[in-house]
């Protein structure tokens, strides 16, 4: 089997993985960085991130502000200490991104603008447009390129961890291009693979969005930290799940039921529009419920109304929901509402890490949506995640970079190549074998579909329980499905049979997490617990892969100066 | 004219473990109003012939994977409407252009090594501290670069390209608008690193405004005119050394200007 071998190597190449290769090639030259992704780095989801990145860089702010707004988002779920080392650090990965050249939009006075955003006190968000995502990742994509001592290995897909001695030494990964599996041999690992919001049926999440790193950590005896905690965002347009950006709200948009009532009010009176994401989408749950949403052929829905914004505003701040409401629904948002259901959008859970983003295993590192370090406990409030992946990508990449310095070259013997080779044998043994059989795509959709309906905005113990035994029944069934392309050139078919095998390991921690949280915080709904329980749930919980179904356990939350209190808007 | 129906996909195969020469499969695909190419390849690819292959994955036209030459065109499949075709056969090709990996799948290493080439990043003899603050940038100055920020680098470009079409050492429409976005921006002090890359003979020179470039790109990008207005720059710089080919300023005066 062929070998390649690096001082890093980061799994992913979206803005925490791209951060990260900086931050390690910025420690030194010397060091040997390398990005593994399985699709090109501009592909990443990234991309799609729309309103802005949350940073306090004006006179009338501070840090408190900004850490008392994240840690009350976060319903008292996130460590304190993360979120005071992300309020700090901030600024400067704002600043440092617009150094390197990302088209922010600018006051009259030459200063990066900021608009307000969703259960943030003052306007801290800065923004380009609304494309922001598209635009820091081709900045940091860009910015890369100036660094000789990066190396990239574009569209090839990991599979494994190589874990020998209670230390990662590399991974497994398929060149997408020529179908070969090949150890990429490294001193540490960086996972910034994302989220895995795919799992779900109705998401914002592109199609790569399959929790390859969160799977991949957890495989190799990883806790995932907080899974229960996903987000649903409150205005995706109800064909497609596209995003409408956060900042159509921030602007001065409207949500506005059937009876043409801003139904916010009875819900959350002092923010209206710029609640937290949880709290607006379960209100337009009641709204939907209660018979006061739009009936369309998606199902039910309410308006987003910005027409009163008028068209140079949208122009000028919006273009690109006015781009995807007239290319999409067919409608110009100047002159008629948007219509937006609430749907999965991202996982405040993730791989367990530290501050540094260290996963507890020696060599393995991990930062951004993949990662929960956790500074946005049970509601991650909205253009704070941009930031989180600059901040904690860059903290990874040094930690990783500093940790590679202090290690021997690792070496491609026994037990690690018997690794490597198990794991072919897996592939083309066992994955691609079945001839006949299930669908790979029917066995995806029931996933989506169990998810949806069970582990959803509101949940209860009866149907958490239905979902973690339809989980143990897909596990099994995905044994004998059949991938129908067997050729090595650019398999998607494999990959995607690859990815679902992940998924389904994402989503039994989900279900198992949030079966075991008795209680209602942030994003995490219970009909049959509808209170916070801080004295027996204030606490992390954490998935450990076992040998038929997740085990949980708990861990503290880190308190520094705010003492939890009732969360009311 | 119905918004729904069956469409009938003639989609070009190319399986190189299977066969030598690409060739074609039909499809049948449901649709509705709101249905586009890459929805009918996923119901394709879901339910009836887990083979094929394509890239996607944002499907709302901003991660630039999913291009493709639909009944001749490069477009993105997913901002393209099945109804538009009311009925008949929808041909899609891989982009042209582009040695082709498998089916849809195009090897686009071309590019990715022209991207490096321009040098695309703030190039300052030093990057200011973070403490000192941003680099201050009005409006107006967003506005010389912004639209060639654009690029999605889905390659639609270089597939509607007859120059690239013929001569692949051209350096192309979207890394010479990326070129001139970096040239453009006040914070960047790097033009005279890149003049040269972006005026050697396969740069913009080799240009002959033909414009297919500019009308296909699905973000309005105009990469001709980043081509023409860097002429312009390389024409004013050309009066000081007189290095630049006079071909070149004949395709400026002469719009129509052979090929």
């Amino acid at each position: 089997m062929e070998h390649f071998s690096h001082d890093v190597l980061i799994i992913g190449g979206g803005a925490a993985g791209l951060r990260a290769a900086i931050a390690a090639a910025e420690l030194s030259p010397k060091l040997d960085v390398a990005i593994v992704s399985k699709v090109y780095p501009m592909r990443s989801h990234t991309v799609s991130a729309e309103g802005g990145m949350a940073a306090v860089l004006r006179d009338y702010d501070s840090l408190d502000s900004h850490a008392y707004d994240t840690i009350k988002g976060s319903d008292f779920l996130a460590d304190q200490d993360a979120v005071e080392f992300f309020v700090r650090e901030a600024p400067r990965e704002a600043i440092r991104l617009e150094h390197w050249g990302c088209p922010f939009s600018r006051d009259p006075d030459g200063r990066i603008s900021v608009r307000a955003f969703g259960g943030m006190a003052v306007k801290r968000t800065v923004f380009a447009t609304d494309k922001i995502g598209f635009h820091l990742l081709h900045t940091l994509f860009q910015t890369s390129l100036k660094f000789p001592s990066v190396h990239r290995y574009d569209e090839w897909f990991v599979t494994s961890l190589l874990v020998d001695g209670g230390r990662v030494e590399g991974v497994t990964a398929i060149e997408i291009r020529t179908g070969e599996l090949v150890t990429i041999l490294a001193k540490a690992v960086v996972i910034a693979t994302g989220g895995c919001g795919r799992i779900y049926q109705f998401t914002t999440n592109g199609w790569i969005k399959t929790g390859d790193g969160m799977a991949l950590a957890y495989r190799a005896g990883v806790p995932l930290k907080d899974m229960e905690m996903v987000q649903y965002h409150p205005t995706l347009l109800p064909n497609t799940g596209i995003l409408i950006t956060e900042a159509a709200r921030g602007e001065g948009g409207y949500l506005v039921n059937k009876d043409g009532e801003r139904f916010l009010k009875r819900y959350v009176p002092g923010k209206m529009e710029l609640g937290p994401r949880d709290i607006i989408s379960r209100a337009e749950m009641v709204e939907i419920r209660e018979g006061r949403a739009f009936e369309g052929p998606y199902g039910s829905y309410v308006h987003l109304d910005v027409t009163h914004l008028g068209e140079a505003v949208i122009e000028e701040k919006l273009p690109f929901v006015k781009e995807l409401a007239e290319r999409y629904v067919g409608i110009d948002p100047a002159h008629e509402p948007i219509p937006v259901r609430p749907g999965q959008h991202y996982m405040m859970g993730g791989v367990h890490t530290d501050v540094s983003g260290f996963t507890g295993l020696p060599g393995l590192y991990a930062a951004g949506e993949a990662a929960c370090v956790s500074m946005n406990g049970a509601n991650r409030l909205g253009s704070n995640s941009l930031t989180e992946c600059l901040v904690f990508g860059a903290a990874a990449g040094k930690a990783a970079a500093e940790y590679a310095q202090k290690q021997g070259k690792p070496s491609f013997g026994n037990p690690v190549q018997g690794l490597a080779m198990t794991e072919e044998k897996r592939i083309y043994g066992q994955v691609l074998k079945p001839e006949k059989g299930e669908r790979i795509s029917a066995i995806r959709a029931e996933m989506q579909t169990t998810m949806e309906k069970h582990v959803g905005i509101y949940r209860d113990e009866n149907s958490m329980a239905e979902a973690c035994r339809i989980l143990g029944q897909l596990k099994s069934r995905v044994r004998n499905a059949v991938v129908e392309d067997k050729d090595h050139v650019f398999n998607t078919d494999l990959v995607s049979a690859l990815e679902l095998d992940f998924m389904l390991d994402a989503a039994e921690a989900i279900a198992y997490a949030a079966l075991d949280r008795r209680e209602s915080r942030g994003a995490h709904s219970r009909v049959d617990y509808p209170k916070r329980d801080d004295l027996v749930f204030m606490k992390h919980s954490m998935a450990y892969k076992g040998p038929s179904r997740p085990r949980i356990e708990y861990s503290p939350v880190t308190v520094t100066r705010w003492k939890p209190e009732e969360r009311v808007y | 004219m119905t918004d729904t129906g069956t469409a009938t996909l003639k989609v070009a195969r190319y399986r190189p473990e299977k066969s030598t020469k690409p060739y074609y499969q039909e499809y049948k695909a449901a649709y509705r109003k709101d249905t586009v190419v890459l929805d009918a390849l996923n119901q394709i690819k879901a339910e009836v012939d887990g083979t094929l292959a394509y890239r996607w994955s944002c499907r709302m036209g901003v991660c630039g994977s999913c291009g493709a030459n639909i009944n001749g065109t490069p477009r993105l499949t997913c901002a393209t409407f099945l109804h538009e075709f009311k009925g008949r056969t929808i041909t899609v090709e891989p982009l042209a252009h582009f040695p082709i990996i498998k089916d849809l799948v195009v090897n686009m290493d071309d590019f990715m090594e022209k991207l490096v080439r321009i040098k695309p990043w703030i190039i300052r003899d030093k990057e200011a501290p973070p403490e000192e603050g941003e680099y201050k940038q009005t409006s107006e100055q967003v506005d010389k670069y912004s639209q060639f920020s654009s690029c999605i680098n889905c390659m639609l470009c270089y597939s509607a390209c007859p120059v690239y079409g013929l001569n692949e050492e051209f350096l192309g429409p979207a890394a010479t608008a990326l070129a001139y976005r970096y040239i453009m921006d006040s914070r960047d002090q790097g033009k005279q690193a890149r003049f040269p890359i972006i005026h050697e003979l396969e740069g913009v020179w080799e240009c002959t405004l033909v414009g297919e470039c500019s009308v296909v790109c699905p973000k309005g990008v105009d990469p001709m005119l980043a081509i023409q207005k860097t002429k312009i720059l390389g024409a004013t710089e050309a009066g000081k050394s007189l290095v630049k080919p006079i071909s070149g300023l004949r395709a400026i005066l002469l719009p129509q200007g052979g090929s």
